[in-house]
């Protein structure tokens, strides 16, 4: 599936939600699901520090595709990981680079991405770019 | 359960506009005036017919409007500081806020007292803001940075600020009410315990000025700080106290225009006290917006103001013990209307979020008071924090959305 296709896919699930309860109850539960990364990852190296909440994210590259896993200590924050990881993992830097969050505002959780939430989401997307355009980078100069 | 008090709180209320209101189809409850607190009409009002009518520089001009301004001006700073009882007038400096306020005596105070091997004592419950500017100052000057240390109780170690006071720092830093435990700090007692070693005491009063009557003289402490925003006043003023014997031996922190009497080439002399210390033009529709605050919060009456809030914070305490799970974020026999609390093994910024959602207006995080959760050994609190015109009937509501959104949590 493409990253659109994910997003789209996305935003038809939220679409099926009444209210701000059933969203939030949904992220909660998402956020709830099993461990999505190692213990051992869960350490400072791989923290993102968002002042209210914590976010730890662990990036491979393998064959052109970069996989994600990411965790937070606080569970909405948790469940908001859980999309971005869903939509952005197991794509190439390319792909990724292009690749936008507008689905958020789609299914109405941009607020938390705003830069006044600190609660560390946006550093975690900035981080995956960030990743993205590094490995870009290392593959192409690979091929050289 | 109005009945009990002098002050008619439906009455109040309808003098504050942005209380209603709703959030998210939600009645909002605002429980966060920690942070800043809502403005009454009348301090609404005061801050529009200053840009509608009176609005000109004051201090420079001969004009009409500008002498009015002044006069205006001058006559706040004498309603400031009848409300702290100040001896002189001259004695209150008008700032941006407490942090303002702060940053000029660690400045102008830390320069003057602070050498190289000396030290400076704060307590382990300050906001940054009486913290930070303390810190630096001591890493500027190669001195001591001492921090007192606080109870599990929330309250400050008076046995060990006793210790720290042996040794003798240039300047002691104390909160009035701790912005994060509520702790109402015995500073009457802590300042004469200073004072026996000649230690001047800097009192940071961001949450005590609205909530208790404050008398700087018979407190005797050697300065004061707050902000008009805390206490219903509007936004980018605050008010430093100091002794005037300490406020004429400090250099200005600032340097520019207003605050010189003569400039050359080459030397400058200052004005006296208080433009000394008032470089620049000052937020005069702020100032006068203190005033009527001020006004406003003498008409209630403070005691009052104290006994409905106090009332308050013991129902929200009562309501909140019915909460399993519930952790009490510091505990102090004395306390103001200042609350935080976490629920085991639910995140604090999920909760909050969540009560957001239900219209709740109350605050999560570390409430820039870090080395207190540290104290703690917690990430943040959930704060309540009260105001003269929070109700009952909102405490109510604030449990059943607290039960609400910790059954979605759990
Ligand atoms: C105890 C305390 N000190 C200082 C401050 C800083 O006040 P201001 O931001 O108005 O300068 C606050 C505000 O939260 C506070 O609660």
């Amino acid at each position: 599936m493409t990253i659109e296709q994910t997003q789209n896919q996305i935003v038809e699930e939220f679409s099926l939600f009444d209210d701000w309860m059933d969203k939030y109850n949904y992220l909660i539960e998402m956020g709830k699901d099993c461990p999505m990364i190692e213990t051992q990852y869960k350490s400072n190296n791989y923290l993102i520090n968002g002042c209210q909440s914590r976010v730890w994210l662990h990036t491979t590259f393998d064959g052109g595709i970069i996989h994600f896993r990411a965790d937070s200590d606080a569970v909405i924050t948790k469940g908001i990981v859980n999309l971005l990881i869903r939509v952005f993992d197991g794509h190439t830097p390319a792909e990724i680079l292009t690749a936008d969050t507008t689905f958020l505002d789609k299914i109405g959780l941009k607020e938390h991405l705003s830069p006044t939430r600190s609660n560390g989401l946006l550093s975690m997307v900035k981080q995956m770019k960030l990743y993205a355009q590094v490995f870009q980078l290392k593959s192409t100069q690979n091929h050289e | 359960m109005n009945s009990k008090y002098i002050i008619d709180i439906q009455q109040i209320r309808s003098q504050f506009p942005a209380l209603n209101q709703s959030v998210y189809n939600k009645p909002l409850v605002y429980f966060d005036n920690g942070a800043t607190t809502q403005k009454p009409q009348m301090v609404i009002e005061r801050l529009k017919s200053w840009y509608e009518q009176e609005n000109s520089n004051i201090h420079r001009g001969v004009h009409y409007l500008s002498q009015q301004g002044t006069i205006a001006f001058e006559n706040a700073r004498k309603t400031v500081a009848d409300f702290v009882n100040a001896q002189y007038q001259h004695e209150i400096i008008f700032t941006k806020g407490t942090t303002d306020s702060i940053n000029l005596l660690a400045s102008s105070l830390g320069n003057l007292l602070v050498h190289d091997g000396d030290s400076v004592l704060v307590t382990g419950m300050e906001h940054h803001s009486n913290f930070v500017p303390w810190q630096q100052l001591c890493i500027e000057k190669k001195a001591t940075f001492h921090v007192t240390e606080i109870t599990d109780q929330g309250e400050i170690d008076l046995a060990n600020y006793q210790l720290h006071l042996e040794k003798k720092p240039k300047i002691v830093a104390i909160a009035h009410i701790s912005n994060v435990l509520g702790t109402i700090n015995p500073i009457a007692e802590m300042i004469e315990l200073a004072h026996k070693y000649a230690i001047p005491v800097v009192i940071d009063g961001a949450q005590a000025i609205a909530h208790q009557h404050i008398d700087v003289q018979s407190l005797d402490c050697d300065f004061y700080a707050f902000s008009g925003h805390k206490m219903y006043a509007p936004m980018g003023v605050g008010v430093l106290y100091g002794k005037e014997k300490w406020l004429n031996s400090m250099r200005p922190y600032q340097f520019g225009g207003e605050m010189v009497s003569q400039v050359s080439e080459q030397e400058t002399t200052f004005n006296e006290l208080p433009f000394k210390f008032e470089a620049g033009t000052p937020n005069v529709g702020a100032v006068l917006g203190l005033e009527s605050a001020i006004k406003f919060l003498q008409d209630i009456g403070i005691e009052n103001v104290k006994k409905y809030e106090n009332e308050l914070m013991h129902y929200a305490l009562k309501r909140l013990s019915e909460i399993e799970n519930l952790r009490l974020i510091g505990n102090p026999a004395h306390r103001a209307g200042v609350i935080s609390f976490v629920i085991d093994e639910i995140h604090p910024y999920d909760l909050g979020m969540i009560m957001d959602k239900l219209g709740m207006a109350i605050r999560t995080g570390h409430h820039c008071a870090q080395p207190v959760m540290h104290h703690f050994g917690i990430p943040g609190t959930l704060r309540i924090s009260f105001a003269l015109y929070n109700t009952f009937d909102e405490i109510d509501s604030f449990v059943e959305a607290l039960k609400k959104a910790i059954l979605m949590l759990s």
